[in-house]
């Protein structure tokens, strides 16, 4: 089978428009959550938010045209600087994977707007940075961002295509945060993944890009094999976490049998963990049941905010970042454990020898999925 | 080597063995009409098709049209037979902006602001493939895609990859469109 390597990667969040600064507030232990007026009349809520003059701000320093959406403008700018250093082919894939798009426009509307379909959005910067092959959009909740990677990794090993660029993202808007509202299944203060006083999630936006190859040059900084992947369902609830964590375990056993490595060769598994009392729990069943209580893990929910469909592959390149500085990223606001099984949860900064990383999601409608990724 | 040759033998034998076809108020399973009726829209047209087809799952009625319109195509296919590595890989044009818009207009104004849980849930694409994974207790690969149009050749690639890569024996595989009174399914198995 066909090797396929992450060699680049860059993100926009509200901690930074590149990489580097990202690391570095983490380092900080920086968050970007905080109150934010988001629906007319109602009390602020606490969620992880771009600021939208500092964007533009970017955005007119790297783009002359500007009729593009908010949304648009943070999947522009992550994606620039991977198109500038790695050459679009005819063999070339677009992958975007977003849960809700360009939603907000959708507000007071009668009819559809046509950039609230998820095709014509991604067609629409396709076509800006001149991509050759139609885009692929993956729409699977909150597993869409992991799910990307594999889904490149899967085409390129059929024969399908010869790399190709990852994007990921999802924005704030009065949709989503009214919707998991109304499930009251937001946070009253920043999140707290695992911990026992946590009691729901922050919503967060940002974009990331990666850039994926079956043919290494020589002059990458950095690669990681992309060695397995799997995303099973849980067959249970549409909006529910599985009690048993069937389709989480299932995944990483999947994925892990696909990269041919056993349970004591995890290094880190970079998790899901929302901080929702029933996702958390669910997570921690299921990764006791692959007897990974010991691997040091963490959520960076609380930095951050979920992303949703930004979140899986933001989260795998600050995994990346992390093996590549040999420093482990504690779970933030983690304090005292707040699951039924114990996890080893990352509590400081810390040095570590990062080869094997695990990246985990799990979303509605059962959806969940892992990846396996390796340093090179 | 040999396994490598015997990898490129099955990649050809590739089957679609049953297909199921929803559009201008029908039914059609391997080309034989097994439903049709007139009504006055979608929502009746599945009611209807649920009670003529005796599928017995209380759940349907509380689906929203896209995770119908799937259900129903999908239960033609998998009837009751063992589904336990039956991998769902399903794409559509539209993705939720069916339930997408009248959640919308559950929020639009200050006077009438009334989001539900029940329709929020439905805002997002997959949920008809969890709607089906539930259905059948089927714990297997998903994936969903937005697509402009029905891509049989991706759907295709993807879905031989899972089964190149032993994730799954079979694969439901398909598109899944609605918007309003805009509907098209078309569901088929592949085997390899």
């Amino acid at each position: 089978m066909k090797e396929v390597f992450i060699t680049d990667y860059n993100c926009v969040t509200p901690l930074g428009f590149d990489v580097s600064s990202n690391w570095n507030a983490l380092l900080e232990g920086k968050s970007s959550v905080a109150l934010h007026k988001i629906i007319e009349n109602q009390e602020p809520f606490y969620a992880s938010m771009i600021d939208s003059e500092k964007l533009n701000e970017e955005f007119q320093k790297n783009f002359d045209n500007q009729e593009f959406t908010r949304l648009e403008k943070m999947f522009l700018l992550s994606l620039k600087p991977l198109v500038e250093k790695h050459q679009i082919s005819d063999e070339t894939a677009f992958i975007l994977s977003t849960t809700k798009g360009n939603i907000s426009l959708l507000k007071n509307q009668t009819t559809l707007p046509e950039d609230v379909f998820l095709s014509k959005m991604a067609q629409k910067i396709a076509d800006f940075f001149g991509f050759k092959t139609k885009p692929i959009v993956v729409s699977n909740a909150c597993v869409s961002g992991v799910m990307a990677m594999a889904v490149a990794k899967n085409m390129i090993q059929a024969g399908k295509y010869k790399d190709a660029f990852v994007i990921a993202g999802d924005e704030i808007s009065e949709f989503v945060i009214s919707g998991f509202n109304s499930f009251q299944a937001i946070g009253t203060e920043i999140c707290k993944p695992y911990d026992k006083n946590r009691d729901g999630i922050n919503i967060g936006e940002a974009t990331a890009a990666v850039y994926i190859t079956s043919e290494l040059n020589q002059n990458e900084k950095f690669s990681f094999k992309v060695l397995g992947d799997s995303a099973i369902n849980d067959a249970n609830h549409i909006s529910g976490p599985s009690r048993t964590g069937d389709g989480l375990f299932a995944s990483i056993k999947n994925a892990m049998t696909e990269a041919k490595i056993s349970s004591e060769q995890i290094d880190f598994i970079s998790a899901h963990g929302t901080a929702t009392i029933y996702n958390d729990e669910m997570e921690a069943i299921a990764f006791n049941r692959m007897d990974f209580q010991n691997i040091p893990l963490n959520s960076l929910k609380a930095y951050y905010g979920h992303c949703l469909g930004a979140s899986g592959l933001l989260e795998s390149i600050i995994s990346m970042e992390s093996a590549l500085n040999n420093i482990l990223i504690p779970s933030k606001n983690f304090k005292e454990t707040g699951t039924s099984q114990t996890l080893n949860i990352i509590k400081e900064n810390q040095t570590a020898e990062i080869k094997y990383i695990l990246k985990t999601a799990s979303g509605f409608g059962g959806c969940n999925a892992a990846i396996v990724l390796e340093k090179c | 080597m040999q396994q490598l040759f015997w990898k490129n033998v099955k990649m050809k034998t590739m089957k679609k063995t049953d297909i199921c076809i929803i559009e201008n108020s029908k039914i059609i399973v391997n080309k034989q009409i097994i439903f049709e009726r007139q009504t006055e829209n979608f929502q009746d047209f599945a009611k209807e098709a649920y009670k003529s087809l005796e599928l017995n799952y209380p759940k349907f009625h509380k689906m929203d049209n896209l995770s119908k319109l799937a259900f129903l195509a999908s239960e033609m296919i998998l009837k009751n037979e063992d589904h336990s590595k039956t991998a769902l890989v399903f794409a559509n044009k539209s993705s939720s902006l069916d339930t997408d818009f009248k959640y919308q207009e559950s929020i639009n104004s200050k006077e009438n602001y009334f989001p539900s849980p029940a329709v929020f849930v439905y805002t997002l694409p997959n949920i008809c493939v969890g709607e089906i994974s539930i259905k059948h207790k089927m714990q297997t690969e998903n994936a969903f895609f937005v697509l402009d149009e029905f891509d049989e050749e991706f759907l295709n690639d993807y879905s031989q990859q899972i089964l190149n890569s032993g994730k799954a024996e079979k694969v439901l595989c398909g598109w899944v469109e609605l918007y309003k009174e805009n509907y098209k399914a078309f569901v088929y198995l592949l085997n390899n």
